[in-house]
């Protein structure tokens, strides 16, 4: 028997056998697979791609027609920013029932969000996804946006964005890590418990100030070292008693107790 | 005296027992425990612990020095002399403080905490006793006391002239008066300034900080302002009047509100004070869904659509709602002041 036809009868011979038909597969597959469409697209093509993805994903609670049903809400005139917001930091789809919507995981890519958007900004007038410029920190004052930030946004949000507590479960999230388009959009749209602060009365030049404000107190480093969670006073007490009171009773015990 | 008597004796120098007779349940006297039996310390009994805890005195004291090394080496290496962005400069602020901080800890401690051993572990420990005089001075010191106060007072003479006297009388009982006419500068007293607020018909509703006048068109269902009254900063007290004045303005669906609010909304839009009637905290956490407002000190929480009603928390009364009209430009304005006194309750306030 030659070498060759003694390895075929080892025992490990069916599975090379298996793996090598699997790695054949997936490669031809992939070589010869039809790709995804391109991003060059026709608005109408879009829009239609979009109605595909809403039939397919959000149909089921937010009706065929999108004009709601039960808890879900009517998407009749929220406008693109609204579906770029929900769906682009992944609290839609609705991954669980909660108090609130939790952000969970993106399900979709950025052209499959464009085309949501675009379908339901057909549907009735509403806000639009901002421009670039229009949510350039760098553009923006982070002083000014500090000012108009703790008036209407520190209460909920707390004075650094770093989230707080409403009630019965809900809660305003943390900012860090938010996009300068997302936060645009939420404080146009006003998701869930938010509520709606509208170009007319935050202009965008004010939206692109607290943009400025939160993309910096996010990106500077704490002046006084540690941050504590930027929650203030609480935490602070909470080191001081921990850690300071307690090495102060500790010295005080040493000074006093006889040495071995 | 009769047998029964307590006498006291002198047990040591200043120190007094009580004795009773023999026969009765007391002792008839306490023994003196005496000094704790005296332990000995491994630095005392061993020389080479002795020479250990030397070592280690002096490590502590090493440990100092290397403070106050890494204290001027960090002083004088971050420098802050070149131009640099903000960004850079808070760190280096950051690296240059955290480092002092270190060092100069080092340096301090090191020096007590080296002190602090070197005390207990090889300075002589034993036990002394210091005896404890009489509180009470001696008679003789007490006739001394007492005469030196009465030829103190003679020799002042005020017995001798009464002219001294009654003017220092007269003087010392007008030096309080300056105390009590300074209470006057713990007014002026309120008034009715708890009562009302700054609010008038006619007077526009501007938003809180830009100080833009506010269209009704401009609010979108579920939009929410927070509101200052027009000409705020021209006023002299401006910090007490926004701290009544501050309102907020939130735009609902009009099938929603509760009738008694209704006459004081406009086509969905009201307004109501942002003063909590709990503790006075700004009440401003509107849950757009919910149509609940949540004051975050206490949690007390209004229902918009109940007229501002207490549903949860410690407050007990509604929000005072500010009637709202439009001018002819659209834009927002009072139409009254407060109907009632704005913020927690208070005596007067019935």
């Amino acid at each position: 028997m030659t070498a060759l036809a003694a390895r075929r009868r080892s025992p490990l011979a069916s599975v090379v056998l298996v793996l090598l038909g699997l790695i054949v597969t997936g490669v031809a597959y992939a070589a010869l697979a039809p790709g995804r469409a391109g991003a060059a697209e026709t608005p109408e093509q879009q829009i239609a791609a979009g109605h595909a993805l809403f039939l397919a994903n959000c149909a089921t609670c937010h009706g065929i027609d999108a004009t709601g049903r039960g808890d879900a809400p009517s998407l009749v005139g929220v406008g693109a920013a609204s579906v770029d917001f929900q769906v682009g930091t992944g609290r839609m789809p609705l991954e669980r029932t909660a108090p609130q919507a939790p952000q969970a995981g993106v399900h979709f890519t950025p052209e499959e969000i464009a085309a949501l958007s675009a379908y339901v900004a057909s549907l009735g007038p509403g806000p639009g996804i901002p421009s670039a410029d229009a949510v350039d920190p760098a553009k923006g004052d982070a002083s000014r946006g500090a000012a108009i930030f703790r008036t209407n946004c520190a209460m909920c949000h707390n004075f650094a964005g770093k989230g707080g507590a409403l009630t019965r479960g809900k809660y305003a999230p943390n900012l860090d890590g938010t996009t300068p388009t997302h936060i645009y959009e939420a404080m146009v749209t006003g998701p869930q418990s938010m509520p709606v602060f509208s170009d007319q009365t935050i202009t965008p030049q004010d939206k692109r100030d607290i943009i400025a404000y939160l993309k910096t107190t996010e990106e500077q480093p704490s002046p006084g070292g540690f941050s504590l969670g930027f929650v203030g006073p609480v935490n602070e007490g909470l080191v001081a008693f921990v850690v300071g009171v307690a090495s102060l009773i500790g010295c005080a015990v040493w000074l006093g107790s006889k040495s071995s | 005296m009769s047998a029964n008597t307590p006498v006291p004796q002198h047990d040591s120098p200043g120190r007094e027992v009580l004795s009773a007779d023999r026969g009765t349940a007391l002792p008839v006297r306490f023994e003196n425990p005496g000094l704790v039996p005296h332990r000995h310390r491994m630095a005392d009994v061993d020389p080479k612990a002795a020479k250990r805890a030397e070592r280690q005195v002096a490590t502590l004291f090493a440990i100092s020095a290397l403070g106050t090394l890494l204290t001027l080496v960090a002083y004088f290496s971050i420098k802050f002399d070149t131009p640099m962005s903000f960004m850079e400069h808070m760190a280096r602020t950051r690296l240059s403080t955290t480092l002092l901080g270190i060092g100069l800890t080092m340096a301090l401690f090191g020096l007590g905490a080296g002190a602090v051993h070197w005390a207990k572990t090889l300075m002589p420990d034993e036990e002394r006793v210091e005896d404890r005089h009489l509180q009470r001075g001696s008679d003789a010191d007490r006739r001394d006391a007492v005469g030196i106060l009465k030829e103190g007072a003679a020799e002042s003479g005020l017995g001798r002239r009464p002219l001294i006297r009654n003017s220092l009388i007269g003087a010392l009982a007008l030096v309080p008066l300056p105390a009590l006419a300074f209470l006057r500068d713990t007014g002026p007293m309120p008034g009715n300034n708890l009562s009302t607020t700054m609010w008038k018909a006619g007077l526009k509703l501007l938003s809180d900080p830009q100080g833009a006048p506010v269209k009704a068109a401009d609010l979108r269902l579920g939009s929410v302002v927070h509101i200052v009254p027009e000409g705020l900063n021209e006023v002299p007290d401006y910090l007490e009047e926004k701290a009544k004045s501050a309102v907020l303005v939130i735009r609902l669906d009009p099938a929603l509100l509760d009738p008694v609010s209704v006459p004081g909304s406009y086509e969905g839009i009201v307004a109501y004070s942002k003063i909590c009637t709990h503790m006075g905290c700004p009440v401003a956490l509107y849950e757009q869904q919910t149509h609940h407002l949540l004051c975050p000190c206490h949690q007390s929480t209004f229902d918009v659509t109940q007229n501002c009603k207490v549903i949860f928390g410690p407050a007990k009364r509604n929000l005072p709602q500010l009637p709202i009209t439009v001018d002819a430009d659209g834009y927002l304005v009072a139409k009254s002041g407060f109907h009632e006194a704005v913020g927690p309750s208070f005596w007067e306030r019935g």
